[in-house]
C-alpha cells in the first residue's frame, strides 16, 4: 500500500498540529492565570489581552488555552472509549456472528434509536452531573454503537477472505486472527471514523455544557465557555466569537484529516 | 491442529527439511493413502436463527475417492459443480452431512486461485510466510528466519520482493508467496484450488513447473482443482470428473482423456480440445 | 475495412506508452485475433477503436480508419454516431456489462433507441430477430427477463445480440469467453463463427487464450508491452512463430501433446 500524503491530510495535520502545540503550552503556561479576575471587565481584544476579557475581568485567551485542553481531553477519552468498546463489539458480532451477533446488534439498534443527547442526559442522571469523568463516560457510551456498526461490517466482510481461512488452517486462534490479521485491515475504516467521532464528541460536549449537564467550574471546556458567552453577546461579543472560532478550527483540522484519510482509501481501492 | 505436539510428526518434518526426501519416500510405500473421502454428502444451511434450523441445500452427493501418496490428483468440472465445496469439506471448514473424510497426514494446506485475497494486504511477503511458524511457536527468531529464507528461495521469489506488500507484487509473485506460506510448515498434502487460473499463460507455465518441482522436493501429494482440462492433463497423474456435485468418472489421466466413458467427460474434452 | 496506422496511446499517469506504434488491418469478413498477456495493450487498442478511452487522461496519435472514415480525430458527435452504428462491442464480464434493473430486451434494443428513428414495436422485432440469430431459446421470454435471471452463457449471447442488433460492420470482442465454462465457451465460439459466415461481420477477437484464438481466427496479431511483435495467418503464427515472445507464448499453452515434455 503506497501511502501518499494528500492535500487534505497535510492541511488537517498542520492545523491540528498547531492547535495541539498551543494546547500543550497552555497546560504549563498561560499569559495570565485563567481564573484571575483582576483586569477590567469587557475589554475588547488588544495586544495585552489577545481575545479580550469577560464579565469577571478574566483574560479570555488564557481561558481558551485551558478550555481547549479540557475539551481535547474529553473528546479524546470519549472517542477512545467509543472506538475500543465499539470495535470489540464489532469484532465479536462481525467475526463470530450467530447468537452474540443477534443480541448485541439488537441492543446496538436500541441504543441508536435514542437521540444521542437524550441518551447522554439519561446516563448523566445515573452517574451524576458535574465531573469531567462523568461527561466522558456518558458520551463514551453514546458513541459505542456507531463504531460497532462501522467495524462490524468490515469484520464480517473479511471473515471468510482467503488469507483468514489460511490463518485458521495454520491453527491461529480467534484472538490472533482478530488482532494481528484483521485489525490492521480495519484501520482504513476505523481511523476516518475516529476523526468523525472526535468532532462529534467536541460538539456533543458543547451541547451538553449548553444544557448545563456538562463540566462545572472550576473546570472550563470550550463548550462551557461558549454557553457562558451566550449571556454576554452584547457586552462582549469577542468572547463568543473567539471561543467559537477555536472550536471551529479544532473541528475543521480534524475533519480535514478524516477527509484526507478517506480519499487516500479511495485511491488505494 | 493438535498434531503440532506429536513428536512423530515433527520427526518426519525434520527429515524432509534436511533434504532427505529420498529416504522419507522409501519409508512410505508408493501406494499409501494420504486422504480418504468416503461417501461424503455435504451442503449449506441458509436462514434459521443463531445457526439452527434453516434450509439445507446439498452440494456434494456421495463423493468417494482417495488421494495416494506422491500423486497429483486432478479435479475437473465446470463452475458451480461443488469443487470448492469439496475443498472446504476436506479442510474441515464444512462438516459433511454423511460419510467421512479420513486424513493420513497432518495439517493439509490450501493454495487459492485468487492471489489478491490469499495474502494479507497489511503485511509483507516475508511476514505472510513467517506467520505460520509464529503461530506454531516452536522455533526461535533465528530458526524462523532461516526457514523463511530457504522457502522463499525454493519458490524462486526475487529477493527484492521479500519485504514488498501484496499490492506491490505481480500475480505470479503473489502466487509464489502463497505457495511458500502454504508449504512453510511442511504439509504432506496440499489442495490447490485453481492456482493458475488467474495468471497469464507464460506465468501459468512457470507456476505449474514450480508446483511439480516442489512436489518432488517436499514429497507432497496434491489435489489439483481446475476447470482447464489441458492444465490438468499436463500436471496430474489421475483425474476426477465432477458434475453437479457427483464424481461421474475417475481414473488415470491418459485413460480418462483417451477413452472417456461418460457423455459429460466427452463433452468437456471436446470443448477444450 | 478497418485500418490502424501507427497507433500510440499514452496515459498521463504512466511512464510507458500503453500502445506504441501498432499498425493492423482487418479485411471485410475477416476474424483477426489479437493476443497478448495482461498489460500488453491489447484491450487499450480495442478501446481506442471503440472510442472508449477517456480522452482527458491519455494522449492518442496515429490513425484509425473504418472504411476510410477517421475514428480518432473526428468530431465527438460524429464519432458517437460512427461508433454506435458501425462497431459492436462485447466485453468479458457479461454480468457487469448489463444494467441489473433493466429488462434484457430493452438493453439489447438500447442502441436502436439511441441511433435509429425506429418505433418501439419495430425495435422489439429487431431485438427478437437478433436474439434468435444468437440462438437464445425462447426470445420472447428472455426479452422481458432481468439479467440476474439468465445464466452466464445466455447473458453473453444477449450481449452479442446487443452488439449485432444494429447490424454493425465490425465487432470488437474483448475476452468474450474468458469468464465462461469450457462447454459454453465452445458454443459461443461456434456462434461467432456462424455470425461471421452468415452476416459477413468482421471481428477483432481479443484474448489471452491462444487455444481459443486458434479455433476462431484466420489471422493473428501478437502484442507484447504495447508493441505488435508478430502478425500472420493463424497457421503461420502457430506453426512457424518468428518472434521469440510468440514462441514462448505458444510453448506455454497447456495442450495434450506437450505432456511428455514436462513429465
Amino acid at each position: 500500500m503506497k501511502k501518499r500524503m494528500n492535500k487534505y491530510l497535510l492541511a488537517g495535520l498542520i492545523i491540528t498540529g498547531i492547535v495541539l502545540v498551543i494546547t500543550l503550552i497552555g497546560i504549563f503556561w498561560t499569559p495570565y492565570p485563567p481564573t484571575a479576575m483582576k483586569f477590567g471587565k469587557f475589554q475588547p481584544p488588544s495586544l495585552e489581552h489577545l481575545f479580550g476579557t469577560d464579565n469577571f475581568g478574566r483574560d479570555i485567551f488564557s481561558r481558551v488555552l485551558k478550555g481547549t485542553g479540557t475539551t481535547l481531553t474529553i473528546a479524546l477519552a470519549t472517542v477512545a472509549i467509543g472506538a475500543a468498546v465499539g470495535t470489540t463489539v464489532g469484532a465479536i458480532t462481525g467475526y463470530f456472528g450467530g447468537l452474540a451477533d443477534d443480541i448485541l446488534m439488537r441492543l446496538n439498534d436500541a441504543l441508536t434509536a435514542f437521540p444521542s443527547i437524550l441518551l447522554a442526559l439519561l446516563i448523566i442522571s445515573i452517574v451524576g452531573p458535574g465531573s469531567k469523568y462523568n461527561v466522558v463516560i456518558a458520551l463514551g457510551i453514546v458513541f459505542i454503537p456507531s463504531f460497532a456498526r462501522v467495524t462490524r461490517t468490515s469484520f464480517a466482510a473479511l471473515r471468510d477472505v482467503n488469507f483468514v481461512t489460511s490463518a485458521r488452517l495454520m491453527g491461529a486462534g480467534s484472538g490472533r486472527i482478530l488482532l494481528v490479521h484483521l485489525l490492521p485491515n480495519i484501520m482504513r475504516v476505523l481511523l476516518p471514523a475516529v476523526t468523525i467521532g472526535f468532532n462529534n464528541a467536541v460538539l456533543a460536549e458543547a451541547s451538553m455544557s449548553f444544557l448545563g449537564i456538562g463540566v462545572k467550574p472550576p473546570d472550563a471546556s470550550l463548550g462551557y465557555m461558549l454557553s457562558e458567552a451566550q449571556g454576554m453577546l452584547k457586552a462582549g461579543p469577542w468572547y463568543a466569537i473567539c471561543t467559537g472560532l477555536t472550536i471551529v478550527l479544532l473541528v475543521f483540522g480534524v475533519g480535514l484529516i478524516g477527509e484526507g484519510l478517506q480519499s487516500r482509501n479511495r485511491e488505494v481501492v | 491442529m493438535g498434531d503440532d505436539n506429536n513428536p512423530a510428526v515433527l520427526e518426519t518434518q525434520q527429515t524432509s527439511v534436511d533434504g532427505n526426501e529420498e529416504n522419507s519416500r522409501l519409508l512410505t510405500p508408493e501406494k499409501q493413502l494420504v486422504l480418504e473421502v468416503r461417501h461424503v454428502s455435504a451442503g449449506y444451511r441458509s436462514g434459521g436463527f443463531a445457526g439452527r434450523g434453516g434450509k439445507y441445500t446439498e452440494v456434494l452427493h456421495d463423493v468417494d475417492f482417495v488421494v495416494r501418496h506422491g500423486e497429483i490428483l486432478g479435479l475437473v468440472g465446470e463452475s458451480g459443480t461443488g469443487k470448492s465445496t469439496l475443498a472446504r469439506a476436506i479442510l474441515g471448514l464444512l462438516k459433511p452431512e454423511q460419510g467421512e473424510i479420513i486424513h493420513h497426514t497432518p495439517r493439509p494446506q490450501i493454495i487459492f486461485q485468487d492471489p489478491y485475497s490469499s495474502l494479507n494486504p497489511a503485511y509483507s511477503a516475508w511476514w505472510s510466510v513467517e506467520e505460520p511458524l509464529r503461530i506454531y511457536g516452536k522455533y526461535d527468531t533465528e530458526e524462523r528466519k532461516r526457514r523463511v529464507r530457504d522457502m522463499l528461495e525454493r519458490v524462486e521469489l526475487p529477493e527484492e520482493c521479500y519485504m514488498a506488500k501484496p499490492d506491490e507484487l505481480s500475480g505470479g509473485q503473489r502466487q509464489r508467496v502463497s505457495i511458500a506460506a502454504a508449504l512453510i510448515r511442511r504439509p504432506r498434502f496440499v489442495i490447490a484450488d485453481e492456482p493458475v487460473s488467474a495468471l497469464d499463460v507464460t506465468i501459468q507455465a512457470q507456476i505449474l513447473k514450480l508446483l511439480r518441482q516442489l512436489r518432488d522436493e517436499f514429497d507432497l501429494s496434491y489435489l489439483f482443482i481446475s476447470h482447464d482440462l489441458n492444465v490438468v492433463y499436463q500436471l496430474c497423474d489421475r483425474v476426477l470428473v465432477m458434475k453437479s456435485g457427483r464424481i461421474v468418472e475417475q481414473g488415470p489421466v491418459e485413460e480418462v482423456y483417451d477413452h472417456p466413458k461418460e457423455e459429460y467427460t466427452k463433452r468437456l474434452l471436446e470443448a477444450s480440445a | 475495412m478497418l485500418e490502424i496506422r501507427d497507433l500510440h496511446v499514452k496515459f498521463h499517469n504512466r511512464d510507458r506508452e500503453a500502445v506504441s506504434g501498432v499498425s493492423l488491418t482487418i479485411n471485410d469478413g475477416e476474424i483477426v485475433g489479437l493476443v497478448g498477456e495482461s498489460g500488453s495493450g491489447k484491450s487499450v487498442t480495442a478501446m481506442s477503436i471503440a472510442g472508449l478511452l477517456p480522452r482527458k487522461q491519455c494522449a492518442l496519435s496515429g490513425d484509425i480508419l473504418l472504411d476510410g472514415r477517421d475514428l480518432l480525430h473526428a468530431e465527438r458527435k460524429e464519432l458517437r454516431k460512427l461508433h454506435g452504428a458501425e462497431i459492436g462491442v462485447v466485453f468479458q464480464e457479461p454480468m457487469s456489462s448489463m444494467d441489473p434493473l433493466m429488462r434484457v430486451g430493452e438493453q439489447v434494443g438500447e442502441v436502436l433507441r439511441i441511433h435509429t428513428k425506429l418505433e418501439k414495436e419495430e425495435r422489439r422485432q429487431k431485438v427478437l430477430q437478433a436474439m434468435t440469430s444468437v440462438e437464445l431459446q425462447d426470445p420472447e421470454a428472455v426479452y422481458s427477463k432481468y439479467p440476474h435471471e439468465l445464466s452466464g452463457g445466455m447473458l453473453q449471447r444477449a450481449m452479442i445480440a446487443a452488439a449485432i442488433v444494429i447490424e454493425p460492420s465490425l465487432l470488437l470482442l474483448d475476452e468474450p469467453t474468458t469468464a465462461l465454462d469450457v462447454t459454453i465457451q465452445a458454443q459461443i465460439l461456434q456462434l461467432l463463427k456462424k455470425l461471421n459466415e452468415e452476416r459477413k461481420i468482421s471481428m477483432l477477437f481479443i484474448s489471452h487464450n491462444l487455444n481459443v484464438v486458434r479455433k476462431l481466427c484466420g489471422r493473428v496479431a501478437v502484442m507484447q508491452r504495447g508493441e505488435l511483435v508478430e502478425t500472420g495467418t493463424t497457421d503461420e503464427v502457430f506453426f512457424h512463430p518468428q518472434h521469440p515472445y510468440t514462441r514462448r507464448l505458444i510453448d506455454a499453452i497447456p495442450t495434450r501433446e506437450k505432456r511428455s515434455v514436462h513429465g
